[in-house]
């Protein structure tokens, strides 16, 4: 499944390309695009267990920039 | 400005000011000194210090706002009070700076893009409602008021209006549309009241399709983009640890601690590397909006900068150098006059569907009066026989002529000859052929003015159609007689003759070449307002079909690019420079900084140069 999430308070550029390179890592993910100028994020991921892979991504983005939020709907 | 960044100017403000009181008044060293430079070091950098803390706890070590920490409170170790101060707090205002700058080039990209309908119109038991676009449903009718944003797509039932399409095609020139025409969402209603009934969901809409392939346009990635985060990895950790040899190693040999270690942390502060990473992304940002506004969609990145070493552009024929309808072109008639040859074929023609006949018809333009027609007959790949008015008329190509036994000549112009004949008596012939569109000779000479190689043109029209439309585009070759397999293959045979480093273009009208679109390093699908197949199929879509978007095209992938290496050039240069003047002693811990956030701001600049495309 892929699906595109809104990113609150990316400010740093770096920030986002440590952020896609951390969540490609997590279990499960095929694919991860973290755009730094559209302040989204594209996750591409095992439709089984997607939610707790968007939950899990939540918290590697907290790691790197706890300002930042992904944005669930 | 937002909130958080108005906080950060009034901290800004209030630090610079106290610290130039300090510096006329305060000593300059000793505990005093350094308690009272502490507090508008403090009040600019307290949440640099605070960032640098949390992250650390959760493990990222070579964070941004850690190496500035390091640094500062280096500075303020080896009594270097007012730099230390000074270097947060410029440090700060670049990072304003930047962060306005991206905020409002963000913004502007946006606004470029800003063509989602905020509802629609629908009556409702006689009452006009205004409803969100997606509530309606296929076969529903809206009314789109003068000044109105068309929501959805569909075909005009009631009303005229003239219909700005400059928001998808770059085109300033309103188009009109009237009864039974098509209206594609995004578009702006400019005069008169309109009926529509809806053709399409709003989520398979026009408009809907563009902002989906705008806003994923960020996700696919150039190679310059991947290059440069990949490198930032490592460019860090590279320099931090050229910082702590450069602590360490000299000072064992030649001694002078203090002299070496204020160099290492000059070597900190440049090692943040957020002037790359920002300024890359944002330039291709950049070119796809400004292209967008030139009513050229680019999916990615990657896209613009394969487009950008084209050197080869093969075109579709039909559709994309031509208008793909067929029009009678020449009327010669024999002992009757023109327009009692038209006359003649287009009754002989009325009852056959196929496009040629209808072009006739076309050109006839008066109503036809099915009683004047006794008898009509159609002969499958010959033509037509008729009686009309009692006279036998048989209208068809060569073969059919031969076999009535009517003596006919051949046309000297190209194109498909219908030939007519009255009672058995030749009496003259129209050529019908598809027009070659206004701009395609100029699209070809302006390819060739901007250094492209070769152009080939494919076609599955007979051979003497094909040459004789390239020969006067100026096309430098031409394939004709192909069926779409053999496009394909001829298409891989042009891939394997090129040179390496140059790109293959294919540019079609998205109609049956979706496997040629793909096959090509980029594929230009065209005249795409309405065409879901070429809006999947391409890699760049021409909103309208106008050729001579290509060439701006590929200026704008030319330009961005140029914008991209020279940010490169420019924020590794400084840095490099620094770097080494840092070592050597020459450079301040204020160079640095302006390596760092300086750099980033006017690359920043730089990049949204992209976003202009007006003067291509």
């Amino acid at each position: 499944m892929k699906k595109t999430f809104k990113l609150d308070e990316l400010d740093c550029a770096n920030c986002g390309a440590k952020m896609e390179a951390a969540i490609k890592k997590i279990d499960g993910v095929n694919d991860c695009t973290v755009s730094f100028m559209t302040q989204k994020l594209t996750l591409d991921a095992d439709d089984a267990r997607f939610d707790d892979i968007v939950k899990q991504a939540q918290k590697v983005c907290k790691k790197i920039e706890p300002d930042c939020e992904i944005v669930v709907k | 400005m937002k909130k958080k960044q108005k906080k950060v100017l009034i901290r800004i403000i209030l630090s610079a000011v106290i610290l130039v009181c300090l510096k006329i008044f305060a000593p300059e060293e000793g505990w005093l000194a350094a308690a009272l430079y502490a507090v508008p070091y403090l009040i600019i950098g307290y949440d640099v210090i605070f960032k640098a803390g949390r992250n650390i706890a959760n493990g990222q070590v070579f964070d941004e706002n850690f190496l500035m920490m390091i640094a500062t409170i280096g500075a303020f170790a080896t009594g270097e009070f007012t730099e230390a101060a000074a270097v947060m707090l410029f440090y700060q205002t670049g990072e304003l700076f930047q962060s306005v700058a991206v905020g409002k080039s963000r913004k502007s990209i946006s606004a470029l893009m800003d063509i989602r309908p905020d509802y629609a119109n629908i009556e409702r038991d006689g009452v006009l409602e205004q409803v969100d676009p997606d509530e309606i449903a296929v076969g529903d009718t809206i009314i789109i008021k003068a000044g109105e944003r068309i929501p959805l797509d569909g075909v005009v039932l009631e009303g005229e209006s003239a219909v700005d399409t400059s928001a998808l095609t770059g085109e300033s020139l309103p188009r009109t549309v009237h009864e039974g025409g098509d209206v594609v969402s995004g578009c702006i209603n400019q005069t008169g009241l309109l009926k529509v009934r809806v053709t399409k969901p709003f989520g398979e809409s026009t408009v809907s399709r563009i902002l989906d392939l705008v806003e994923n346009s960020a996700s696919k990635k150039a190679k310059t983009e991947n290059f440069i985060t990949r490198f930032a990895r490592y460019y860090t950790p590279a320099v931090c640890f050229a910082a702590l040899a450069l602590a360490v190693l000299p000072p064992l040999f030649a001694g002078g601690w203090l002299t070496w270690l204020h160099r290492a942390l000059i070597f900190l502060v440049i090692s943040c590397p957020c002037a790359l990473v920002i300024s890359v992304p944002l330039s291709f940002f950049g070119g796809i909006g400004g292209a967008g506004r030139q009513g050229i969609l680019v999916k990615g990145g990657s896209y613009l900068e394969v487009l950008a070493r084209s050197g080869i552009v093969v075109f579709d024929k039909t559709g994309t150098l031509t208008k793909g309808v067929f029009n009678v072109t020449v009327i010669h008639p024999e002992k009757i006059s023109e327009s009692r040859l038209i006359e003649l074929a287009a009754y002989a023609e009325s009852y056959s569907t196929h496009p040629i006949a209808r072009s006739i018809i076309e050109t006839y333009a008066m109503d036809i009066h099915r009683d004047r027609i006794a008898s009509c007959e159609e002969l499958s790949g010959r033509g037509v026989r008729a009686e009309i008015d009692g006279l036998t008329v048989c209208a068809g190509n060569d073969k059919m002529m031969d076999e009535i036994g009517v003596k006919w000549h051949p046309c000297h112009h190209v194109g498909t000859t219908v030939h007519v004949a009255v009672n058995g008596e030749y009496a003259g012939h129209l050529v019908i052929s598809d027009e070659v569109k206004e701009t395609s000779a100029a699209a070809i000479k302006s390819l060739r003015d901007i250094g492209i190689a070769k152009t080939v043109m494919l076609t599955g029209d007979a051979r003497e159609v094909g040459e004789d439309t390239a020969a006067r585009l100026g096309i430098d070759e031409v394939y004709s007689e192909l069926l779409p397999a053999d496009k394909v293959a001829k298409t891989e045979d042009l891939l394997a003759k090129k040179p390496q480093n140059s790109a293959l273009v294919f540019v079609g009208d998205g109609i049956n070449d979706a496997p040629v679109l793909s096959r090509a390093d980029i594929g230009i699908a065209m005249g795409a307002m309405g065409s879901d197949a070429a809006i999947e199929a391409a890699d760049i879509v021409l909103m309208d079909d106008d050729p001579e978007k290509l060439s701006i095209a590929v200026k704008i992938a030319r330009r961005t690019l140029r914008i991209v290496y020279e940010n490169i050039v420019f924020a590794l240069g400084v840095k490099a420079l620094v770097l080494l003047l840092g070592a050597l002693g020459y450079a301040s811990m204020w160079a640095a900084v302006f390596a760092d956030v300086g750099v980033s701001v006017i690359a920043i600049l730089n990049a949204m140069r992209a976003l202009r495309t007006k003067d291509l």
